[in-house]
């Protein structure tokens, strides 16, 4: 099975952004998504750097993919989703919005954001020139298993969401700048304090949600230690890693050992749980009663 | 303008066609619309005769088939299409799009409209629908502001349908997983949004706590009315402040915003609620259809006319204003 790394989904400094991606071409992963996926606002404060990231990443071996907004309003988004394959990097898809935009002929990636339930949608995608869906985080393992099959049909390679924050909601609404008492349009980058969202606690002080943004995550991270035998045994082809803040690298390699057999299911989770005892896991979505549960144990209440 | 009614039940569906619905929306009885709540909505039998009586009185009936396939499972989705065009249907309403794929293909005569669970929120994505699927009309969804909402029109002969009145999503519809998330249920696979069946009111020394899945998302005095523990419209904490973190419990209320729509080229005002009770549907169907034949009739617009139903209950114009979000 390969490893993905997603675009990074969170609003860091520039030069944390610029280290973090050549600190990737180290990484034993196979393909890197990149650019920004959640809010039209702070791509210029990265997007200069792009291409020598994604030039570096190729030089170290890795497949790179460019990612499209994931919610398109305003004229300047268009325009933006219009270009990007201009870059001359795969494009990955997270609106539809990219698609009538996308060379005709040219192979393309489905991010987790479009809504990828069903062998309909897939086999349609598969028809414009789709090459690799990342399903959608919510799918359970059976309906996992019946796209991995239809996609194996279809000469579509199926990845599911491996490690990391899970994407839950996006809005037209920036909740950072609500909090902040501001509005989108003046938001003053409130989101950049927060370089993993902020948390969101219920009102027994219970670790929910967090916000980056106009996006909803949860505050668990996904992560898909227990379930890669299954996965594989699916016919997944790919995990993918969202990045974060801290430890990223260790993830990655974690991931590949456990991929490549060299570690046991669980250690993983072990490892992150010793390293990081406040982070909380989950892998509900895939084989729980709801997303935010966890097959070893019950949540932590 | 037409305005859009929300049938939960065939006595509902009567209920608005009697009050002036110009169309109305309702579903099957099934996990395929997105409002699968017991004891709502209408089985093949139902269909026919609603569509029955709404074309008799001149009204027009949209079947919502808006939730997302699930794999393995399609033919449940595909049958009902079939059987919404014979139940003699005016258009079905799809969010997916290997649905609409499926719909365009094998029911070229059926008119297609775009559900607000699609979330095609500007008008390059809205054209391609219509190039690729032939559909005729778009529900927008709700995190567009009026002059965004003229600048899509100005850019596609798609028809477009807004909420003006009932519940209020603010995420943007189709690509939210917070109730799956909290209760396994979800809205794209099973048609329901913070399910009653995960709800729980715990009276702790005269503190009514409202839980959703087991978290704790609303608190209030004994006497207060308590919301209904809706994901987005709960109290959290976070960054050293609790409160409506998303939004307020508020609904959604456009009525004063309807001329504004017209000028920006709405063709349609659509009204939530297939979870209300009839005479709800009937009152506010009964104002919606004195404001727009009030525009038409180029006269003022009634008045306060849903006060009865704003009372005590908190309204917004959502995401129509700029400064909302």
């Amino acid at each position: 099975m390969e490893l993905t790394i997603g675009p990074n989904q969170f609003f860091w400094p520039t030069e944390t952004w610029s280290a973090f991606y050549e600190g990737l071409g180290e990484a034993p992963v196979d393909r890197v998504v990149l650019g920004e996926l959640i809010c039209s606002k702070r791509l210029p404060f990265y997007q200069d750097r792009i291409p020598e990231a994604l030039s570096s990443l190729a030089a170290a071996g890795k497949e790179t993919v460019l990612t499209s907004l994931a919610l398109v309003t305003l004229k300047r988004e268009r325009k933006l989703t219009a270009e990007l394959s201009e870059m001359g990097v795969t494009v990955e898809i997270n609106d539809l919005t990219a698609l009538p935009h996308l060379p005709k002929g040219l192979g393309f990636h489905v991010g987790p954001l479009v809504n990828v339930y069903n062998e309909g949608t897939l086999t349609w995608l598969a028809s414009l020139g789709a090459k690799r869906i990342c399903l959608p985080p919510e799918l359970p393992m059976a309906s996992v298993a019946a796209l991995a099959h239809a996609g194996a049909d279809l000469g579509v390679a199926i990845e599911v969401w491996g490690h990391g924050r899970l994407p839950l909601a996006i809005s037209g609404r920036c909740y950072h700048a609500r909090l902040h008492k501001r509005t989108k349009d003046n938001c003053q980058f409130a989101c950049d304090e927060d370089p993993d969202g902020l948390e969101v606690r219920t009102l027994e002080e219970r670790p929910f949600m967090a916000v980056n943004g106009v996006q909803t995550l949860s505050d668990s991270y996904a992560c898909a230690d227990y379930q890669i035998e299954a996965l594989a045994a699916a016919g997944v082809s790919a995990l993918r890693l969202s990045p974060q803040s801290s430890s990223f690298t260790r993830i990655c390699q974690l991931y590949r050992d456990r991929l490549d057999g060299a570690l046991p299911a669980g250690a993983i989770a072990d490892e992150i749980r010793r390293s990081s005892p406040e982070t909380r896991l989950s892998d509900g979505f895939l084989v729980g009663p709801s997303g935010a549960s966890w097959s070893v144990e019950p949540a932590a209440p | 303008m037409e305005i859009v009614c929300p049938a939960g039940t065939p006595a509902a569906l009567r209920a608005a066609v009697k009050a002036g619905a110009h169309t109305v929306y309702c579903g099957f009885n099934d996990e395929t619309n997105a409002r699968n709540f017991p004891g709502l909505n209408f089985d093949r039998a139902e269909m026919r005769e609603g569509v029955e009586f709404a074309h008799a009185h001149g009204a027009k009936v949209l079947v919502a088939i808006n939730t997302f396939p699930r794999a393995g499972s399609q033919s449940v989705w595909h049958r009902a299409i079939g059987d919404a065009q014979a139940a003699g249907a005016d258009a079905v309403i799809l969010a997916d799009a290997g649905l609409l794929d499926y719909g365009a293909r094998s029911y070229p005569e059926l008119r297609l409209h775009l559900s607000v669970q699609a979330a095609a929120a500007n008008a390059d994505i809205i054209n391609f629908y219509a190039d690729t699927f032939g559909v005729k009309r778009v529900v927008l969804p709700r995190i567009l502001s009026v002059p965004e909402i003229a600048a899509i029109n100005a850019e596609t002969e798609v028809e477009t349908e807004v909420f003006v009145f009932g519940g209020l999503c603010v995420m943007a519809e189709g690509r939210c997983s917070l109730s799956s998330y909290a209760t396994g249920l979800s809205p794209n696979m099973n048609g329901v949004c913070s399910p009653a069946s995960h709800v729980e009111y715990i009276d702790d020394n005269g503190v009514l706590n409202a839980r959703l899945g087991g978290f704790t998302i609303h608190r209030t005095a004994k006497d207060a009315p308590a919301p209904y523990p809706t994901l987005c419209k709960g109290c959290f904490s976070a960054g050293g402040q609790t409160g409506h973190l998303f939004e307020d419990p508020v609904s959604l209320n456009a009525e004063q915003l309807i001329p504004q729509l017209q000028k920006a080229g709405v063709t349609a005002l659509k009204i939530e609620g297939r979870q209300r009770s009839k005479s709800y549907v009937a009152q506010v169907v009964r104002n919606f259809r004195a404001a727009v034949d009030a525009l038409e009739a180029g006269t003022p617009l009634p008045e306060g006319m849903l006060a009865r139903l704003s009372e005590g209950q908190a309204m917004t114009t959502g995401a129509y204003k700029k400064t909302w979000r």
